[in-house]
């Protein structure tokens, strides 16, 4: 089996391209990979690529020079199975590319195919709150990873890097600007998140879970009040109206645990509750749970991440 | 302008998820339909803004049976002229993108608006197959929308941030949190909603790609373990060695 597996080529390789190439790996067939950009990818042959075809002419593609570029290098190798991970450029190409291939396209894959009877591939349904199997009928199928959904895993050497003419066209979208704030971990991909909630009381009192996620390289999210009055920007809302992640572990200070919001938060594997009130229930959806103040809880949490930190 | 709207309808966000028929289909016992709120909040509210400001017409659609006529009505009652209901099942993605694009390529319209996803499939696929049968520019998770002519100046989310860009219409978007505020419908747009045309279009010939063959629910969580508040630094070593998890 010939599989392809997407990867941007604009920023450095991250966690979630090593874990779209591991699962194309587990396919069982011959990966290669495409791509655009300038990132050093020769290193995706440790997580089992063959070879990888990039594209240097296409910087920023749009999503249809993308489509063009995936769909040449799927014709390119006969690819029966093409792999993305699902962050934003594959929620704007992918769909497109099912289009344009006639090929069923599974999105937000959280599971290895299942083929004993077909294909089918496990995917989160109802924002997280439940768990769909999905088949595809057709040839040629897309499959689209979420992001912590596997472990990555070194199997082999890094690979060669080819250029591939992936005869793009002119971009139909003009990029005016581009606002990507440093060191930022994006949200679906991070392992660690601290979210907060309304019981912060106001957008002032942040700077303590700002310190907290900073003791632990944890990204920060938060609950749909808190975004609505603009406390924190948007794209940290999380929740079934909002982001939906599946951290290794979600600390949520000051939240309810309303159904709207653990329906984003609870496909998380450990999930660490701080509430003053006994009843909220956040503590039915908790691993661990402190009931007590966050002004107090908060910084001794975070005295005892730094303390373990310099020790380990 | 000629705006189009995709309309999908989700179960309301407090319902109860369960499965019937040996968990192959979604249970809709007592539960209750709503507008998926990306389609309501994002996309209709700003489709009206554009009209209220620049004038043009809002067609809203949806792909579905007689009974999603409830959630038409729902939509038409925060604005919007007139509806279209494709009569057929929406079995996958794909299906209901060739739909709506059959309708929208008949009907030259110029822009086609979508949720960023369903809150019930997640799949964020529709838009963007809509726009590649279409053949033209897709914008996906766009969190604000300017009208400049011909020109659309947009702002949407990428990996890690955002970035501003400018397209030509005829043009697809997908609009999430920032494009608009939700609308509350008053008691004048409940009732001119009822008399708003909503034509009925028979499905083209097109088959699925894919099927939601089963379904399942996770696993109920353990109880909590619950820590003493002046004990934190248990806690971050039950995280070290019992959750591994840093
Ligand atoms: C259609 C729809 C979609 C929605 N989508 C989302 C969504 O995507 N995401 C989302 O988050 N919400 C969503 N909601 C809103 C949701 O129902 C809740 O209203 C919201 O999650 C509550 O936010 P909160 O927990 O921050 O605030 P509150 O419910 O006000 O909870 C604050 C919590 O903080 C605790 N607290 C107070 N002071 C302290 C202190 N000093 N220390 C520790 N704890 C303290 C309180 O005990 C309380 O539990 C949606 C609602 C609807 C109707």
């Amino acid at each position: 089996m010939k599989t392809l597996v997407y990867i941007n080529g604009n920023h450095a390789m991250s966690k979630a391209s090593f874990e779209a190439v591991t699962y194309a790996k587990k396919l069982g067939g011959d990966v290669t990979v495409v791509s655009s950009g300038s990132a050093d990818l020769s290193k995706l042959g440790e997580y089992g690529a063959s070879k990888v075809m990039v594209d240097k002419s296409l910087e920023n593609g749009d999503a249809q020079q993308i489509t063009r570029l995936v769909a040449a290098a799927s014709e390119a190798i006969g690819a029966e199975v093409i792999v993305f991970s699902h962050d934003l450029v594959a929620k704007a190409v992918a769909p497109r590319l099912s289009v344009r291939l006639k090929a069923g396209l599974i999105s937000g894959a959280i599971a290895l195919p299942d083929t004993s009877n077909g294909f089918s591939v496990k995917v989160n349904v109802f924002s997280g709150k439940a768990f769909g199997s999905v088949s595809v009928k057709t040839a040629v199928k897309i499959i689209s990873l979420l992001p912590n959904s596997i472990q990555p895993e070194v199997t082999g050497a890094p690979c060669a890097v080819e250029e591939f003419n992936g005869n793009v066209g002119s971009p139909a979208i003009k990029v005016i600007e581009t606002k990507i704030p440093e060191g930022n971990i994006p949200l679906p991909e991070a392992e660690l998140v601290v979210s907060a909630g309304r019981g912060m009381k106001g957008p002032e009192n942040w700077g303590m879970i700002e310190d907290l996620a900073n003791a632990l390289g944890a990204a920060t999210a938060c609950s749909r009040p808190v975004a609505d009055i603009g406390w924190r920007p948007h794209h940290e809302h999380v929740g079934q109206t909002g982001v939906a992640i599946r951290p290794n572990l979600y600390i949520a200070v000051g939240i309810s645990g309303a159904i709207q919001h653990l329906a984003g938060v609870n496909g998380s594997k450990v999930i660490v509750v701080v509430n003053t009130d006994t009843e909220a229930p956040f503590f039915k959806a908790a691993d661990y749970g402190i009931v007590g103040d966050a002004f107090e809880v908060i910084p001794k949490l975070t005295e005892a991440v730094k303390k373990f930190k310099a020790a380990h | 302008m000629k705006i189009l709207v995709c309309i999908s309808k989700s179960p309301d966000t407090t319902s109860k998820i369960a499965f019937t028929e040996g968990n192959t289909k979604f249970d809709e016992n007592g539960v209750q339909y709503i507008v998926n709120p990306y389609d309501e909040w994002y996309a209709l509210v700003r489709a009206l803004e554009i009209k209220e400001t620049s004038g043009g017409n809002v067609t809203i659609i949806t792909v579905g049976a007689a009974a999603d006529e409830a959630v038409i009505r729902k939509a038409l009652a925060i604005g919007a002229d007139d509806a279209v209901r494709i009569d057929a099942d929406p079995t996958d993605a794909y299906f209901t993108a060739a739909q709506i694009a059959a309708y929208a390529k008949a009907n030259n319209f110029d822009l086609v608006l979508t949720g960023k996803e369903t809150i019930n499939y997640n799949g964020s696929q529709v838009a963007g197959m809509i726009a590649e049968e279409l053949d033209v520019p897709f914008i996906s998770l766009a969190t604000k929308l300017d009208v400049n002519g011909a020109t659309l100046r947009l702002e949407q989310e990428i990996v890690g941030g955002l970035q501003v860009v400018e397209a030509n219409l005829p043009l697809v978007v997908s609009c999430a949190k920032g494009m608009a505020e939700q609308r509350i419908p008053n008691m004048r747009g409940i009732m001119a909603a009822r008399t708003k045309p909503l034509q009925v279009v028979a499905p083209i010939a097109v088959d699925a790609f894919t099927a939601y063959e089963s379904y399942t629910l996770p696993e109920a969580k353990k109880a909590v373990k619950l820590i003493d508040p002046n004990n934190m630094d248990e806690l971050v070593n039950l995280l070290h060695t019992e959750a591994k998890v840093i």
